[in-house]
């Protein structure tokens, strides 16, 4: 069974807003109809976004990391929104796992963002119906687009490419593996929903270098003595000194 | 959680419609077993069924107010297997339709009226189950998640009904006013006690979600920097009531005054003497005083969700 999902290193999130604002650009242009941008050029400008990225200070000061965090639907594998929605507008995919609202039967009734934990699920203020990340549904099965391109846009978006995006259920998968090896989590596991989306800690980047890595003790210019040997304050390079 | 009113009015109002059904069946059935005196008049029933049908069709129309697409509002009956929104969407107009029955049935002259009143009361309390169940099998709101919840929206509509019914009867059927008003007196104050009982347990609280596990990072020092947005959100004003923790302290003031108290005493006092003007005013306070318990008990539930919204920037 396929679980489409996003695998999210905060390690490399620089916090940029690219995928937010990619994620805007083409959910707001889809046949879904636009997302509401409710006084964009004026005081206090508002909108449904699937996907915001957030900030947070880790640590006392000096010692702070900040973590950029992103976040948007989790696509959970039990997804609490889904059963309590009256209508059946919301609904989880047998084929690929997406969870996606049927706009066109959704009552705005807000009940599903009530029982999301995460506050994922926005209702659009101009069309009045629950929406929600569809994890680009329009744009990874497109046949139109190259292969490549078969991806969510905030995920094409990303610079540093701190967004993966595949099945979690196929333990090939770059997103299996990268939850298996660099310690993939999810938000919120104390209640039970199994949420898809998975989020890569924040990892030590130390350079160790020994020693003996500072010279080439194996460089073969070195060996056979070809080169006059320079001093140790000497700038050396392989091709030309034998340091 | 950011109170709605046409929630608040949809839930005040049914439960006090659904309670007055509850009471004139009650009536009715003790009136069979000779417990009390029949009422006078068959019009009792019958304008009393018309008032319940009345309070539950002003609750189904503030319910519409609630809704972002009011027109699609009939598929809201599919999803009926898993959805307590679903049920209550079905359980509240059979309720109308089964007091709408029962009162003609007894302005019709009285034929079936048991049988009838018995469909109406197991509609009425699946409704109070169904309306409960909504707030009650959300799990991670810990303050609705509980059996407390069903218990009070029984409990406090089924009390708000019977002040209702006194104070109807005092003008309608005097003999059966102080019965009511007696039974009124004691379910408010049962309201009372299971009100204050998930109070205390929701003071008592401790949060499963932390800002720890809502961003996986184990730090015990973690502050919010930035929300992702400056100009507010879905999620700052759906989750938030932007009230200050002074002013919903007063709120849970008021509503322990307005909704039990003051009521308490009145349904003594005017009870007694089956007086139609204290009654009367006894339902209004309390009526209001469900309002505010309402408003309450959104304030009071603190979604999980709000640990990502700290702070602006």
């Amino acid at each position: 069974m396929t679980q489409l999902a996003l695998v999210i290193d905060l390690n490399v999130c620089v916090g940029c807003h690219a995928c937010v604002t990619s994620c805007k650009e083409w959910n707001t242009s889809g046949s879904a109809g636009p997302l509401a941008d409710i006084r964009p050029y004026d005081r206090d400008p508002t909108g449904t976004f699937f996907n915001r990225v957030q900030t947070f200070e880790v640590g006392e000061y000096p010692s702070t990391e900040t973590v950029h965090f992103p976040k948007s639907c989790l696509h959970c594998e039990d997804p609490p929104c889904v059963p309590v929605c009256p209508t059946g507008a919301s609904y989880k995919r047998k084929e690929d796992g997406i969870v996606l609202v049927d706009y066109d039967k959704c009552i705005g009734c807000k009940y599903c963002a009530w029982a999301c934990p995460w506050g994922v699920r926005e209702i659009d203020e101009a069309r009045h119906e629950m929406t929600k990340c569809t994890l680009c549904v329009d744009r990874i099965y497109d046949e139109a687009l190259p292969p490549s391109d078969r991806r969510p846009a905030c995920v094409m978006a990303c610079p540093t490419s701190a967004r993966l995006f595949g099945d979690i259920h196929d333990p090939e998968s770059d997103v299996a593996k990268a939850i298996r090896g660099c310690g993939g989590y999810q938000l919120m596991p104390e209640w039970g929903t199994n949420p898809s989306n998975h989020y890569l800690p924040r990892r030590k980047t130390e350079v160790r270098i020994a020693a003996d890595q500072v010279v080439r003790a194996d460089n073969p210019l070195k060996k056979d003595g070809k080169l006059p040997k320079p001093g140790l304050n000497e700038p050396s390079l392989d091709d030309a000194t034998s340091w | 959680m950011n109170p709605a009113f046409s929630v608040i009015f949809l839930t005040t109002l049914s439960g006090a419609g659904q309670g007055l059904l509850l009471a004139l069946y009650g009536a009715e059935v003790a009136a069979r077993l000779d417990v009390i005196d029949a009422p006078a008049h068959r019009d009792f029933y019958a304008l009393g069924s018309l008032v319940a049908v009345g309070l539950a069709g002003l609750g189904l129309v503030a319910s519409f107010f609630h809704l972002g697409r009011p027109g699609r509002a009939w598929r809201s009956v599919a999803m009926w297997r898993t959805s307590w929104l679903s049920r209550e969407v079905i359980a509240l107009p059979a309720f109308m339709a089964a007091t709408a029955l029962y009162g003609l049935a007894h302005y019709l002259g009285g034929r079936g009226t048991i049988a009838i009143g018995l469909a109406a009361t197991v509609m009425c309390i699946a409704l109070f189950v169904c309306t409960g169940m909504i707030y009650a099998c959300i799990r991670f709101l810990q303050e609705w998640s509980s059996p407390l919840t069903v218990v009070n929206f029984f409990v406090l509509g089924t009390a708000s009904g019977l002040t209702l019914a006194a104070a109807f009867s005092a003008r309608t059927a005097p003999a059966l006013a102080r019965d009511f008003a007696t039974i009124a007196l004691l379910t408010t104050f049962a309201g009372l006690c299971t009100r204050s009982m998930s109070l205390v347990r929701n003071a008592r609280l401790r949060r499963r979600s932390t800002i720890q596990t809502a961003i996986g990072i184990r730090h015990p020092q973690i502050r919010q920097k930035s929300q992702g947005a400056m100009g507010g959100s879905f999620n700052t004003r759906e989750f938030f009531h932007g009230k200050s923790l002074a002013f919903v302290r007063h709120v849970k003031w008021a509503f322990l005054l307005t909704a039990f108290a003051i009521p308490l005493v009145l349904l003594y006092v005017a009870g007694a003497r089956a007086s139609a003007p204290g009654l009367s005013s006894a339902f209004a306070i309390q009526l209001l005083g469900l309002m505010a318990e309402r408003w309450y008990f959104f304030a009071e539930a603190k979604h999980p969700q709000n640990l990502y919204y700290q702070a602006i920037s």
